[in-house]
């Protein structure tokens, strides 16, 4: 038998290393030298950390000084929420787990249909407790793709002596990213997800604010996260932020695909239902629920025929629960655990959308249908 | 020694690496086994559902596994994380706080040394503003803890000692098994921080009683931003986590794991298995070399720490009358340092120094050089004449200042 082709589409999860990245990762893991170190060894590595902060810096439209390396997104998060020191701390019910994990009494804010979070809802709650509160709120949901308006609730957070934090993780690299355009306090951003390395995030902090750090040691990133530095993982994020911006323009080319699966598939089944539709969403993501057939078979049945997707997100390993970002949007619990997220990414081509669809219609002709069927 | 490649003397060389202790070099061996895992091997370790993620989640195993034979481990109790700061920071914190918050215990003490890693101690003393009682135990003139005042320093209250393997700045190796015994006796949590130790001595968890114990990757010729958190499951030991959310690790510690640098950490652990022994004998060689060349010809030279429980690639020495900063400054072909990599901004002397009983001047009289895997006999040579060079000058220059301010 031939090798079937493989396609990666699970780039929400995580996206391969761009060859450039993986070069120069490469060359700094021969570099050697702590940053901390005040010899030749050490001032070459901090020189390599501080380009790497000017890159990162340039993606999110801040000031070098704003730049907290940290190992990721889920850390970025955590420090956010804890580090702030605002004992009110309000989340939208679609965060990421990390970001509903990390303070879990926080009270939960509430999104329309549309996935987009309630703005009367927000002022309300602000309005109800004088104390000043933490907001947190992502910029693009990493199983939907849907894209909040984080100014106006930057400004509904600030007229009330808020803070906004807001988990950039999915949008980095596929949005344009400025912080004073956002107007957020906070942001969290993950390499990994962007086309850099696994294990290295950042957490931008606006200036005038004081971090309480998670990780107490020596004083590395201003007293703001103690240890060594990842050094070649962050030589390897500042290039990818790089090429990631130089890459943005191109993201129109993944809406076209993106596009175009949606099409063929809703063709193919016309019960099946697309999440985010009718809100902005990020050019890459597909949320589709083929009604009948549970996530995990469907991501089962796709593997076998090459095709990598997932069923929601990729975390607590193997274990998969209906989406508590699906429910919040109103869907009913059959439909969120019947739902898959397809996600594109720097490498993927029309050829793959093809073998999706192939996939997931071969599927449907065996599963979805009889099912929707005997529902109907 | 022939086969050895002779060293490059010229003024723009790269300067003899002897700061082994602050960060070594990447082995070429774990590079390797890193790199496919960016590019060919990239998937998600907790996208099992599909083949690019089980692919990652199997060499994340067995790393895990390699990383776990190191210390006689069980592949399930270690917990991969950021680095050994992490670590500490996840043990110590954790465990006191899932005392205090879970099991409403009144055991709300915790002991540490004077002479542990900043991250330690800040660790410790963060804890103490969130209303633990801290005692920070003194060290003997040769670095090690005195067991009888342990004994005597940990009781019923006590949730955890902290003692590290071995010392960052003064290579001093203390007694693990011993200090396990003592807390195990009592029912008492023992961390280490074997940043260090790990790859370097032999280590046992269970034979030395350890609960929790920290290893770093770029201290052992791994990747920098990866460590483990070994974590006890007989006893079971708890811990509330510091970063919490996708609940990977057992819920231990959230987050994407970074696959490359798992697989890195692997393989450095699993080379220092196989090579420990004899690249500690060789290095001790090395070690006795350099101290001689370096003794025999500045007069009233001192050893600071123990001599005999040290660890094979440390030195900490002090120059008479010299200040540690400007030799080094002076001696631009060596890279060696004063003290741990954290501080080596601080005009402080060495806390770790202090501790031993040295006055400031002999604190700043004092720095560490650390040879390692690389290090070649040429490059001991030729580090021991540019340091006697280096010392000579500064005395030379100490002596026409003094001839100067006398002449007035």
């Amino acid at each position: 038998m031939a090798a079937s082709p493989l396609t990666y589409l699970d780039y929400n999860a995580t996206a391969p290393v761009r060859p450039a990245v993986a070069a120069a990762i490469a060359a700094a893991l021969t570099l050697g030298g702590n940053p901390s170190s005040v010899h030749r060894a050490g001032r070459a590595a901090r020189r390599a950390v501080e380009a790497a902060r000017d890159e990162l810096a340039a993606l999110a439209g801040v000031g070098a000084n704003e730049v907290v390396f940290v190992s990721g997104g889920s850390e970025a998060n955590h420090l956010a929420l804890r580090g702030s020191g605002r004992r009110r701390v309000l989340v939208s019910a679609i965060e990421h787990d990390s970001v509903l994990a990390a303070v879990p009494d926080a009270e939960r804010l509430p999104v329309a249909p549309s996935g987009l979070l309630d703005l009367a809802a927000l002022a309300e709650r602000l309005a109800a407790d004088d104390r000043p509160a933490l907001v947190s709120v992502m910029l693009a949901n990493n199983e939907t793709g849907i894209i909040q308006p984080i100014a106006a609730i930057a400004e509904i957070v600030h007229a009330r002596g808020g803070l906004l934090h807001c988990d950039a993780v999915q949008a980095a690299g596929k949005l344009p990213l400025a912080r004073a355009l956002l107007g957020a306090d906070l942001l969290s951003l993950s390499a990994h997800k962007l086309g850099g390395p696994q294990g290295i995030g950042a957490l931008i902090v606006a200036p005038e604010i004081a971090l309480a750090p998670l990780q107490s040691g020596g004083g590395q990133e201003r007293g703001r996260r103690a240890g060594t530095e990842n050094v070649p993982g962050i030589v390897g994020f500042g290039r990818a932020c790089v090429l990631a911006t130089e890459g943005i323009a191109t993201c129109a080319r993944l809406a076209e695909l993106r596009d175009d699966a949606e099409r063929r598939l809703l063709a193919m089944a016309p019960g099946a239902r697309i999440f985010g539709t009718d809100s902005p969403r990020l050019p890459n993501t597909l949320c589709i629920a083929m009604p009948g057939v549970p996530a995990a078979t469907q991501v089962i049945a796709l593997d076998l025929a090459g095709v990598m997707v997932s069923a929601g997100a990729a975390c607590s390993s193997g274990k998969v629960r209906p989406s508590h970002v699906l429910r919040a949007m109103g869907a009913t619990a059959e439909e969120a655990a019947s739902a898959i997220r397809i996600s594109l990414g720097w490498d993927s081509r029309a050829a793959d959308i093809d073998h999706l669809v192939e996939a997931w219609g071969a599927l449907y002709a065996r599963a979805g249908r009889p099912v929707a069927a005997s529902a109907a | 020694m022939t086969g050895e490649p002779a060293i490059d003397r010229r003024a723009n060389a790269a300067p003899v690496y002897l700061d082994y202790q602050a960060t070594t070099p990447t082995d070429p061996r774990v590079v390797a086994a890193i790199l496919p895992y960016f590019t060919e091997k990239f998937g998600n370790p907790h996208s099992t559902g599909h083949r690019f993620g089980r692919e990652a989640a199997e060499a994340v195993e067995r790393a895990r596994g390699d990383v776990a034979a190191l210390i006689g481990a069980e592949s399930r109790e270690i917990v991969f994380t950021s680095g050994a700061t992490e670590s500490n920071n996840a043990a110590i914190k954790g465990a006191v706080r899932f005392l205090r918050d879970e099991r409403r215990s009144d055991r709300d003490r915790i002991v540490t040394v004077a002479t542990e890693h900043k991250c330690v101690l800040e660790t410790c003393r963060q804890l103490e503003r969130e209303g633990f009682s801290l005692t920070v135990m003194p060290v003997k003139s040769d670095g090690l803890l005195d067991l009888a005042a342990l004994a005597e320093a940990i009781g019923p209250r006590t949730a955890l000692v902290s003692v590290m393997a071995v010392n960052n700045e003064i290579g001093t190796i203390q007694d693990l098994a011993a200090i396990g015994a003592l807390c195990r006796a009592r029912g008492i949590l023992f961390h280490s921080d074997a940043a260090q130790a790990a790859g370097k001595v032999p280590l046992d968890v269970d034979a030395m009683g350890i609960d929790l114990l920290s290893i770093s990757g770029h201290k052992l010729y791994g990747p920098k931003g990866i460590g483990a958190l070994y974590v006890r499951r007989r006893p079971r030991v708890r811990l509330a986590p510091l970063i919490d959310g996708g609940g990977q690790e057992r819920g231990f510690r959230s987050g994407t794991l970074p696959t490359p640098l798992c697989v890195g950490l692997g393989v450095a652990c699993a080379i220092a298995r196989d090579e420990m022994a004899a690249e500690a004998a060789r290095l001790v060689e090395l070690r006795r070399r350099f101290f001689a060349a370096l003794h025999r010809r500045i007069p009233g030279m001192r050893l600071n720490g123990s001599g005999e429980q040290r660890v094979a690639g440390n030195l900490n020495i002090g120059f008479p009358g010299i200040d540690a900063e400007e030799l080094l400054e002076a001696c631009a072909t060596v890279a060696a340092s004063t003290g741990s990599a954290c501080s080596s901004a601080s005009i402080e002397p060495s806390y770790v120094l202090r501790a031993l009983g040295l006055d400031a001047a002999a604190a700043r009289a004092s720095f560490r050089l650390c040879v390692g895997r690389f290090t070649t006999v040429p490059e001991i040579d030729f580090a021991a004449d540019a340091l006697v060079a280096a010392f000579e000058r500064l005395r030379a220059m100490e002596g026409m200042k003094k001839a100067a301010s006398g002449a007035t």
